[in-house]
């Protein structure tokens, strides 16, 4: 694929309940944020525009297009949508850039699951004869895979604390818009009693509300622009199967695939915002991608400090394009993930220009 | 397991996986005022600040603009017909018996159309451009909902013509805006 610039990242804060906000009035900031950051005024002003949301988590039939209301899409527009993570609406975006059909385009996703129970509304995203009946919700899933990883002493409940508080804390530092930040302890982590054992509630993910956008174009606009921006050198994204069973959850195959093809290991990765819901999966990525010391993980807190489903995906590159753009780091890698216990992952590799 | 067992099976072409997971909807900030005003007695639009098309009920923006609706503004009692159709279809659980008609009406200070019943009125000579105008339920009845308007009903006054429907003020319609 060819490259493409990012120009703009925007990102709501995380909050674990926007109240009335409908999906419009959670779009309509991020949108307008993202879009005046390049000096344009609506989704006329770009080629493409492609959305990343799930109606299951409000409980709201056809509220993604219902978001269109937030775009300014009269006279119509080229509108898309994926029900997935906004990082899949940036693929989408990215395919539709690379075949010459469009030279920019705005993305956005957007995430409401305060309506509902998020852990039990996932469970339906099983397969449908043996999973979705039984109602395993994620926090269920994502403790199996954690103890699989404890039995086998591959990490232990202190790991995954560290992970806790560097989030906390890093999230502190750099991140207005996390919903949980703050100076914690191993020792005061671990003196928590579990919650879906051997998951303490810290490890995994708060459940926010919120919304993220972007505006991508080809190399050509962006120089005409004249803005700075942030190169997507590779991306890759790959799935494994549905059935839990057959997975090796201690490792991300599907992860590790992504990143051969991204090309992560072309250059040093100096920042890496990883998609990790519990503490546990953020070792276990971290691995797949060949990451060591020399990488800063998460800089932002990662979604440990605010998962806003459907727009945490493309919030983590855009977290490392906003980087790249300031100029504090030249070369980072951005992960997204979809399914339970990381089945599906989407790698990019983003560059200074 | 035996071939024969296996072939002697009847095929299983569906299961039963009921699905039921409860939300707590909400209707949106801007829907939120436009029902704190309804439970009061007051239809109320909200201005577009880029294009001056106002909306009613309002969802926050203006789909056209893509920009936020903050301004308030009330609209009137009466409305014209903007399109309409007649339903003879029974539903389940709705008091309303066939056939009546559903349609869509642009009140009055307004540029979009709502969907609302009418009554009061002779089937076959509801037209498009027919001013109507709300009939209310008691004012002890009222929710934060559409129905404390009970339907429109016809009134005397000159038909709109299509070109000037959604372009009625405020001020109302006497044969001319
Ligand atoms: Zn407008």
């Amino acid at each position: 694929m060819k490259d493409i610039a990012i120009v703009s990242f925007a990102q709501s804060d995380c909050r674990r309940d926007a109240g009335a906000c409908n999906e419009v009035e959670l779009i309509m900031p991020v949108i307008e944020q993202a879009m005046q950051a390049v000096g344009l005024n609506n989704s006329q002003d770009v080629d493409f525009t492609c959305s990343g949301s799930c109606d299951y988590q409000q409980g709201a039939a056809f509220a993604f297009v219902m978001g269109v209301d937030a775009l300014g899409a009269v006279p119509p527009i080229k509108e898309s949508h994926v029900e997935m993570d906004a990082a899949w609406a940036l693929y989408e975006s990215m395919l539709k850039i690379s075949m010459g059909q469009a030279e920019s385009a705005l993305i956005y996703g957007f995430g409401k699951s305060s309506p509902g129970e998020l852990p039990t509304v996932l469970s339906q995203q099983l397969d449908p004869y043996y999973l979705a009946p039984l109602w395993v919700d994620s926090v269920s899933l994502a403790a199996l895979q954690a103890r699989v990883l404890l039995d086998r002493g591959l990490l232990s409940e202190q790991d995954m604390a560290a992970v806790v508080a560097r989030s906390r804390a890093n999230a502190k530092a750099n991140n207005p818009h996390a919903q949980l930040a703050g100076d914690v302890s191993v020792e005061e982590l671990l003196a928590e009693s579990p919650w879906v054992a051997p998951l303490r509630k810290h490890d995994c993910c708060p459940i926010s509300d919120g919304a993220s956008a972007m505006v991508i174009c080809t190399i050509e606009k962006a120089r005409a622009w004249g803005k700075p921006y942030a190169v997507i050198r590779g991306i890759d994204h790959r799935m494994e199967s549905h059935n839990i069973g057959a997975r090796d959850l201690t490792r991300s195959v599907s992860t590790e695939l992504a990143a051969a093809q991204a090309g992560v290991d072309r250059g040093p990765v100096e920042v890496a915002e990883l998609y990790a819901p519990f503490s546990h999966q953020e070792i276990i990525l971290s691995q797949a991608l060949g990451l060591d010391d020399s990488t800063e993980i998460n800089p932002s807190g990662g979604v440990l400090a605010g998962n806003l489903m459907m727009a945490s995906g493309l919030s983590r590159i855009g977290e490392v394009a906003t980087r790249i753009m300031s100029g504090d780091v030249r070369r980072g890698v951005a992960h997204a993930t979809s399914g339970p216990c990381l089945q599906h992952n989407l790698v990019a590799v983003l560059e200074a220009a | 397991m035996s071939e024969e067992t296996t072939s002697s099976e009847d095929d299983i072409t569906a299961i039963e996986t009921p699905v039921y997971l409860t939300y707590n909807f909400t209707a949106g900030e801007a829907t939120t005022r436009f029902l704190h005003q309804v439970r009061k007695g007051k239809v109320m639009g909200q201005r577009c600040p880029g294009c001056g098309n106002v909306y009613a009920p309002a969802r926050g923006s203006c789909a056209a603009c893509g920009l936020p609706t903050s301004e308030e503004v009330e609209l009137g009692n009466k409305a014209t017909v903007q399109s309409f159709t007649i339903v003879w279809i029974p539903i389940p659980n709705n008091p309303i018996q066939p056939p009546y008609i559903v349609a869509n009406l642009v009140p009055d200070g307004a540029n979009i159309s709502f969907i609302h019943l009418m009554s009061e009125c002779d089937n076959d000579s509801v037209h498009i451009g027919q001013r109507v105008e709300a009939v209310w339920k008691p004012e002890e009845e009222w929710d934060y909902a559409m129905d404390n308007i009970r339907y429109f009903r016809p009134l005397d006054e000159p038909d709109v013509p299509i070109e000037m429907i959604g372009k009625v003020p405020l001020s109302g319609w006497e044969g001319k805006a």
